[in-house]
């Protein structure tokens, strides 16, 4: 007892002491918080350095990037611009022709009881690529060129919308998951949980219970893909929260919201951009095994899932197979370009490879 | 490190618990004209007697523990739908060899060509046109952006043109065998390359590597002791669980192909809402998942002794 009393009384004599000392010091000298003085940061060497220019200029170097980027930017205007055109056809009006039916010896047209000519329809089936129809007519009759653009639209739309979902989700709680240690243990386990549950499951549930659609496909999907992204940037997030930067920050009482969108998540922007690009064609073509597994979106909005699952039933007759290979070669080109320029933006975002 | 495993084989233990809980109660959401065939002709009382003898009339909770009673003694419960009366337990260990068999061929075709592509593609960086890691480079891109749905359907439309290939697998005829595993193996291939070939990179351009260069260590040295060495860690986390993950099959391939395996079983149980299949199911992918991470985890620091287990807590 009597030690820690002397370990007490040291303690105290050497506070007062401080106190002592601190009293002749100037303000200046003592530790203080350092507010947020956007001032401070042009003390330092300014190198006119900007960080979305020399990405932007290592993108543009990549020759092959922008050639699928402009492939992107093409397809997604040309989706837009196509119903507008004139003499387009509509997606999903069934086209026939008709023929006038003419009495075998007379050579006349053959009369109904009302005296009008009894006419013959003919739905357009299954015609081949032409000047027509220029991919093609399917098997009822539909336009092939004016739905592959339609289902170009829609599945883009899909691709958008979950990547968009899955980022704002992912991201937020990526972050708190990874900076936040006493949610750490709690957010993993939930992830283990729900990480588990089949997303076949989800989605058959999910089309019982709402109609099937576009809004429930893409609700179906975000329910369990931002699970994957915010896992990673709960990762990357881990590995930089203790970088001597943020501890700096953190001990000059910079708050913690402040932290998070200016240190943590500039450094994140690249790996984010990535994986949404990455995103839409991932949900593009999981849209694409839904509909094989018959629970994609009605026939009457014509998707890139709808159109393969369509030409896929008809592949084994050697007439046919346009209806498999246009909606493919479409859906391969997209595909590619998104992931092409995803990987191409990560290596330009990293600033490893802005120094020339 | 027994500590570290049994406490993570403890808490994986509650995650089962929790998963099963919620696959239970979705499954309850399922409208119940599922559960039988001639639904409109049913009157109340037989739907109801139907309802009492699949057991969906006790309360949620009495069915859990009856369920997990079942699962301990060995007694998964009996398939109503997907084959009346048929065990759970049956169904499943008929297909799992199937989808097994099929899995370890492809996984074992994947590592034997995907790691040497990327230790190629990886050593061509240092050349002067770069011409093996820009074919390379196609390839996974190629793999990798077209969706597998796609090109595996390429694959069975082509590949089933050749002699003695056909467009179905039958378990008599080896040669059908061919096309469905190559499918398989194909993503892993670009995967493992795309992957190797990154680490590879990386661990060449480190200073340490470039001493050991400059001071005149032998490439073939520098090659296997150190940059394979160390980029083939973090691929190596991935091969017992790819090992384990092989006995779930693999959905679209096995259905292209009408192979009876695993990989249809849990879509089709789903459909036809066959809770007592959907639930093993369910409770077995999750099991082998968990045990697929931690088998993993083991392995790495087994190669690595850098990494220590346990020291990190609730991290992995």
């Amino acid at each position: 007892m009597a030690l820690f009393r002397f370990k007490d009384r040291k303690t105290e004599e050497l506070a007062a002491h401080i106190n002592d000392h601190a009293k002749k010091m100037d303000e200046k000298e003592l530790f203080s918080f350092a507010p947020y003085d956007p001032n401070a940061g042009e003390r330092g060497g300014y190198s006119g350095y900007s960080y979305w220019r020399s990405t932007l200029r290592a993108f543009r170097k990549n020759a092959v990037a922008m050639f699928f980027l402009l492939v992107i930017v093409a397809t997604l205007l040309f989706t837009f611009v196509e119903p507008l055109l004139p003499y387009e056809k509509e997606p999903n009006t069934i086209y026939y022709s008709e023929q006038v039916q003419l009495d075998l010896f007379t050579r006349q047209p053959k009369l109904d009881e009302n005296g009008n000519p009894i006419v013959k329809v003919d739905l357009s089936r299954d015609i081949k690529p032409g000047k027509e129809y220029w991919f093609g007519t399917n098997a009822i009759g539909q336009d092939l060129w004016s739905q592959i653009w339609e289902g170009t639209r829609n599945s883009l739309f899909i691709g958008f919308a979950v990547a968009c979902v899955d980022a704002l989700l992912g991201i937020l709680v990526g972050v708190l998951w990874g900076y936040v240690r006493k949610l750490d243990f709690f957010f993993t386990e939930l992830y283990n949980v729900f990480d588990n549950v089949p997303q076949t499951l989800i989605v058959v549930i999910i089309s019982y219970i709402l109609r099937p659609g576009m809004g429930t496909m893409i609700f179906a999907m975000c329910l369990t893909s931002w699970l994957a992204t915010a896992r990673f940037v709960r990762n990357q997030v881990v590995i930089i929260r203790d970088r001597d930067y943020n501890l700096a920050s953190r001990c000059l009482g910079t708050p913690p919201w402040r932290i998070m969108v200016k240190n943590l998540l500039p450094y994140l922007v690249s790996i984010i951009t990535m994986r949404m690009a990455l995103a839409i064609p991932a949900a593009i073509s999981n849209e694409v095994f839904i509909t094989y597994i018959g629970l994609g979106v009605p026939l009457e909005t014509p998707t890139l899932g709808t159109l393969v699952e369509a030409g896929r039933k008809v592949m084994s007759s050697a007439s046919l197979r346009y209806q498999l290979f246009f909606p493919v070669v479409v859906l391969a080109v997209i595909t590619i370009s998104f992931y092409v320029v995803g990987n191409a933006f990560a290596d330009a975002a990293d600033p490893k490879n802005h120094v020339n | 490190m027994a500590k570290y495993i049994g406490k993570r084989l403890l808490r994986s233990l509650l995650t089962l618990l929790i998963i099963i809980t919620i696959v239970f109660s979705l499954l309850r959401l399922m409208p119940i004209e599922g559960y039988f065939e001639n639904f409109e002709k049913l009157s109340t009382a037989q739907i109801n007697v139907g309802l009492r003898q699949l057991g969906l009339k006790d309360p949620l909770p009495v069915q859990m523990i009856n369920f997990w009673k079942g699962v301990f003694k060995g007694d998964w419960g009996v398939s109503h739908k997907y084959r009346v009366g048929a065990p759970v337990l049956d169904i499943i260990a008929e297909k799992v060899p199937v989808s097994m068999k099929m899995g370890l061929a492809a996984l074992g075709i994947a590592l034997l060509l995907g790691l040497p592509l990327g230790i190629l593609m990886a050593r061509s960086t240092r050349t002067r046109f770069k011409i093996g890691d820009k074919l390379g480079t196609v390839f996974v891109v190629i793999i990798e952006g077209i969706p597998a749905a796609i090109y595996h359907l390429l694959i069975q439309f082509y590949g089933s043109k050749l002699p003695g290939f056909d467009m179905f697998f039958h378990a008599d005829r080896p040669l059908t065998w061919i096309l469905p595993i190559f499918s398989l193996a194909l993503g892993n291939i670009a995967y493992y390359a795309m992957w190797l070939r990154r680490y590879m990179v990386d661990e060449n351009n480190k200073d340490y590597v470039r001493l050991a260069r400059a001071k005149g260590v032998s490439g073939g040295r520098i090659f296997s002791s150190h940059v394979f060495r160390n980029a083939i860690v973090p691929l190596a986390q991935f091969i017992p669980t790819s090992v384990i993950l092989t006995l779930m099959g693999s959905l679209y391939v096995e259905s292209l192909y009408s192979i009876p395996g695993m990989g249809g079983l849990l879509v089709q149980a789903i459909q036809r809402q066959d809770n007592t299949l959907v639930q093993a199911l369910v409770l077995i992918y999750a099991a082998i998942s968990i045990l697929g991470l931690l088998v993993g985890d083991i392995f790495m620091a087994l190669l690595d002794p850098r990494i220590a287990l346990g020291k990190k807590e609730g991290d992995r």
